[in-house]
């Protein structure tokens, strides 16, 4: 049924087409209306959910995996600073195998203050192990979400679902929510193998010495492998079921495109408009949007970007002293391989500072015109 | 549970997190002892209190009576000092 | 030949705890009387340790190890999990140190209390981060020494009123015991299972390593501690009904107790006089809280 509603809600109405069974959260702008919406479908029971009113972020996710460890289906959501403050759970939650989905509102670091977007937060707990999917719109959301519960109930890994703050954490869209009927036929109950269970008692995480962390460790990267197969799966049943198919990353007017722009969230939504725009002035131009980061979807980029004249990449983060990290993570999956473009790495929209369709394709432009990249770094917007 | 100690070969093996599978009963503690128990069953009078307190479950009864698992027993002492008929002596542990 | 505790073990022998560790019987006992149904969750502490290496396990009871300041929070979430999968009668049992009650994992345990999670906290206290190598935590007492806390500078702050804390919460049920008395911390596990909500409960356990004491003096340790009045054992209902256990009229002489360990050895005259004290004094204002009317005359000799 069509609805409009804001990026948080999608990912609340995500969450309840899942049927979650614990949703333990603290709040914090601009993720409180997810859990303000998923306290009141639990309320009126529209949810059977247990609602655990964590009093951290840290116990947010602490809680969830207690939740989850004894088999239950877990949401919890946050951003920036309650994301760090859940820091040292994720990854503990990755090493215990625990299929939780956190929804994830990119907002900028403090100090100073800011509750507008910025990709720093997320992209900081890049190597815990945490599955990670960039939203460019609402039906995105919810729509990943429930694809996510599949996903990572498969691979027992968590996922994050992440979307921009304010751009479309509190943008209202037209969103087909699937009926709960069908959900289910794609979803089915969490039923993992092995929990904690009084009838079959196992300790969990006991003192590994080196003689076994290692293999744990792989199995971990293993496992994100797999993600990478079952990602693709689950998205092409998800269109199959709903009309609506995803993938780890999608290509727009990428056949004959020379110049390809990369990018991922709401600035790859402005992009495509930049694209058709600069199509209609006869440019060979195409849009390469990555939805997943981790898994990195390293395959479809190196068969996507070989034998391109150019690629500019936008990133709406930075990693202090290095550069953009989604442009990092490119260059590296090319790196060893042969017909490689060259890669001009821009920084722009830190903050939240808004981007437009004019700075998209000022972006591609400038690529356009210029013979290599310059710096590793192009700084686009900042008033120097 | 068996005294068996398992040790993985290969990551396929292992199980999907580190997942206890086995009791620790492989891990025979007697071995860390330097003095060792010795109960005197003449003035014993079976109160169990040695079994009671004892940190590592290294007393069992049996037909109504302590008996000490020297398999385990770490030689803390504690019984000794706590049966109310002093009849546990401790006594050097032989190498 | 009648046993005053449940006779079945649902720890076994094998487990890596030092000899005459206080904390391996904590566990025995919590475990005899909360039985098989049982789910419990262990931060970092020495039982992180205690329990056995990967895949093996001491414990017969399904346990999940967790980070450091999370054992309530993480418990919080295995009763709403449970709640959830409609297994309303299992108990869910928090495991921690004194460093994770205390100090690192205290926030947790406040807002599970102020929830009314329907939880049980066990907190065994060995007075420092033991696991660790012997730091000091805000439960060790006044005069001890830690490596962090080193003879020159022993510890000079109070332990901290764990206990007082939880009452402030009214939470349902808080008590505090002492390893010397299974019977009657076995008694207060399973009041405590019977009760819905929060319930805290502070058992202290003799270190030997920490403590710098003998490891077959763990017991009269424990029992020293309540008979001098420096570790009373007592219960407080919905933070305001005071029941003392065992009211103690003449307390032994605190140099008993400090003098077995070695972690006192350092104190002077003045400072153990200051210590018998202030344990008097605190003593008669508990009695104060629980309306008992007894002279405190201290034991000579």
């Amino acid at each position: 049924m069509k609805q409009v509603i804001m990026g948080n809600h999608a990912l609340s109405y995500g969450a309840m087409l899942s049927r979650v069974q614990v949703i333990a959260a603290y709040p914090i702008t601009p993720q409180t209306q997810v859990v303000e919406l998923l306290s009141e479908i639990c309320a009126d029971k529209r949810l059977d959910a247990e609602f655990v009113k964590v009093e951290s972020e840290h116990s947010a996710l602490a809680a969830s995996m207690g939740a989850s460890a004894v088999g239950a289906r877990v949401f919890t959501a946050t951003s920036s600073q309650g994301l760090a403050l859940m820091h040292e759970i994720i990854h503990w939650t990755v090493g215990a195998r625990l299929p939780i989905v956190l929804g994830n509102i990119n907002r900028a670091m403090g100090p100073p203050w800011s509750i507008w977007t910025e990709q720093n937060d997320s992209l900081s707990e890049r190597d815990t192990g945490c599955i990670q999917f960039y939203a460019q719109n609402n039906q995105e959301v919810l729509d990943t979400v429930i694809q996510a519960f599949k996903v990572s109930e498969r691979v027992f890994l968590p996922s994050m679902v992440i979307l921009d703050a304010f751009v479309l954490s509190h943008t209202s869209e037209l969103v087909d929510v699937p009926e709960q009927k069908l959900v289910d036929e794609y979803l089915p109950p969490f039923a993992p193998k092995y929990k904690l269970d009084v009838n079959e008692p196992h300790t969990f995480g006991g003192l590994t010495g080196p003689d076994g962390y290692y293999e744990l460790r792989y199995k971990i990267n293993e496992a994100m492998e797999e993600a990478k197969e079952v990602i693709k799966e689950t998205g092409k049943e998800f269109g199959e079921k709903f009309g609506r198919e995803y993938g780890l990353v999608e290509a727009y007017r990428m056949d004959d495109a020379e110049t390809v722009l990369v990018t991922s969230a709401t600035i790859a939504s402005t992009a495509r408009v930049a694209i058709d725009e600069l199509r209609k002035e006869g440019k060979k131009v195409g849009l390469l949007r990555v939805r997943v980061f981790r898994p990195f979807p390293s395959e479809e980029i190196r068969e996507l970007l070989s034998g391109r004249k150019k690629v500019a990449l936008i990133d709406r983060n930075i990693s202090f002293g290095h550069g953009g990290i989604f442009a990092q993570e490119i260059k590296s999956a090319l790196y060893n391989y042969k017909d490689t473009p060259p890669i001009w790495g821009y920084i722009i929209g830190l903050g939240g500072r808004d981007v437009t369709v004019n700075d998209i394709k000022g972006i591609i432009n400038d690529t356009i015109e210029s013979d290599k990249p310059e710096k590793d770094i192009i700084w686009k917007g900042v008033r120097l | 549970m068996s005294d068996k100690k398992i040790i993985y070969k290969t990551a396929k093996d292992i199980p999907l997190n580190a997942m206890s599978i086995e009791s620790m009963l492989y891990n025979k503690t007697g071995a860390w002892r330097n003095i060792r128990p010795v109960l005197d069953y003449e003035n014993c009078i079976n109160c169990m209190i040695c079994w009671k307190f004892c940190p590592d479950m290294a007393i069992y009864i049996k037909d109504d009576k302590p008996v000490i698992n020297y398999d385990y027993c770490k030689g803390c002492g504690i019984c000794a000092e706590e049966c109310p008929k002093k009849c546990i002596s401790l006594i050097e542990e032989a190498r | 030949m009648k046993l005053t505790i449940p006779q079945e073990e649902l720890v076994t022998s094998g487990h890596l705890a030092c000899q005459g560790c206080g904390g391996a019987l904590c566990m025995r006992y919590a475990l005899k009387a909360l039985g098989k149904n049982t789910i419990v969750d262990i931060p970092a502490c020495c039982w992180s340790v205690i329990d056995g290496p990967f895949p093996h396990s001491s414990l017969r009871i399904p346990l999940f190890h967790t980070a450091f300041e999370t054992a309530a929070s993480v418990a919080s979430g295995i009763r709403a999990g449970l709640d959830a999968l409609g297994k309303k009668d299992i108990n869910v049992l928090a495991w921690a140190g004194d460093g994770g009650t205390f100090d690192i994992g205290i926030q947790a345990l406040s807002g599970a209390v102020e929830r009314n999670d329907d939880i049980i906290y066990i907190c065994y206290d060995n007075e420092a981060y033991m696991n660790t190598g012997i730091q000091r935590s805000s439960a060790t007492p006044y005069g001890a020494w830690t490596t962090t806390t080193p003879v020159k500078h022993f510890k000079k702050m109070a332990k901290k009123d764990m206990v007082k804390i939880m009452a402030a919460h009214r939470i349902p049920y808080t008590a505090t015991s002492s390893v010397a008395y299974p019977e009657d911390f076995i008694k207060k596990v399973e009041k405590a299972k019977k009760i819905k909500g929060t319930k805290f409960i502070h058992i202290l356990s003799p270190c030997p390593p920490g403590w710098k004491s003998q490891p077959e003096d763990t017991i009269k340790l424990a029992r020293l501690a309540v008979s001098t009045c420096i570790f009373p054992i007592y219960e407080v209902e919905n933070g305001e009904k005071y029941t003392i256990n065992k009211v103690i009229k003449n307390p032994r002489p605190v140099k008993e107790y400090l003098g077995r360990q070695g972690r006192f050895r350092h104190l002077k005259e003045k400072d153990i006089e200051q210590i018998q004290e202030n344990v008097i004094e605190s003593y008669r204002e508990l009695l104060k809280k629980a309306n008992i009317e007894e002279e405190i005359h201290i034991k000579e000799g």
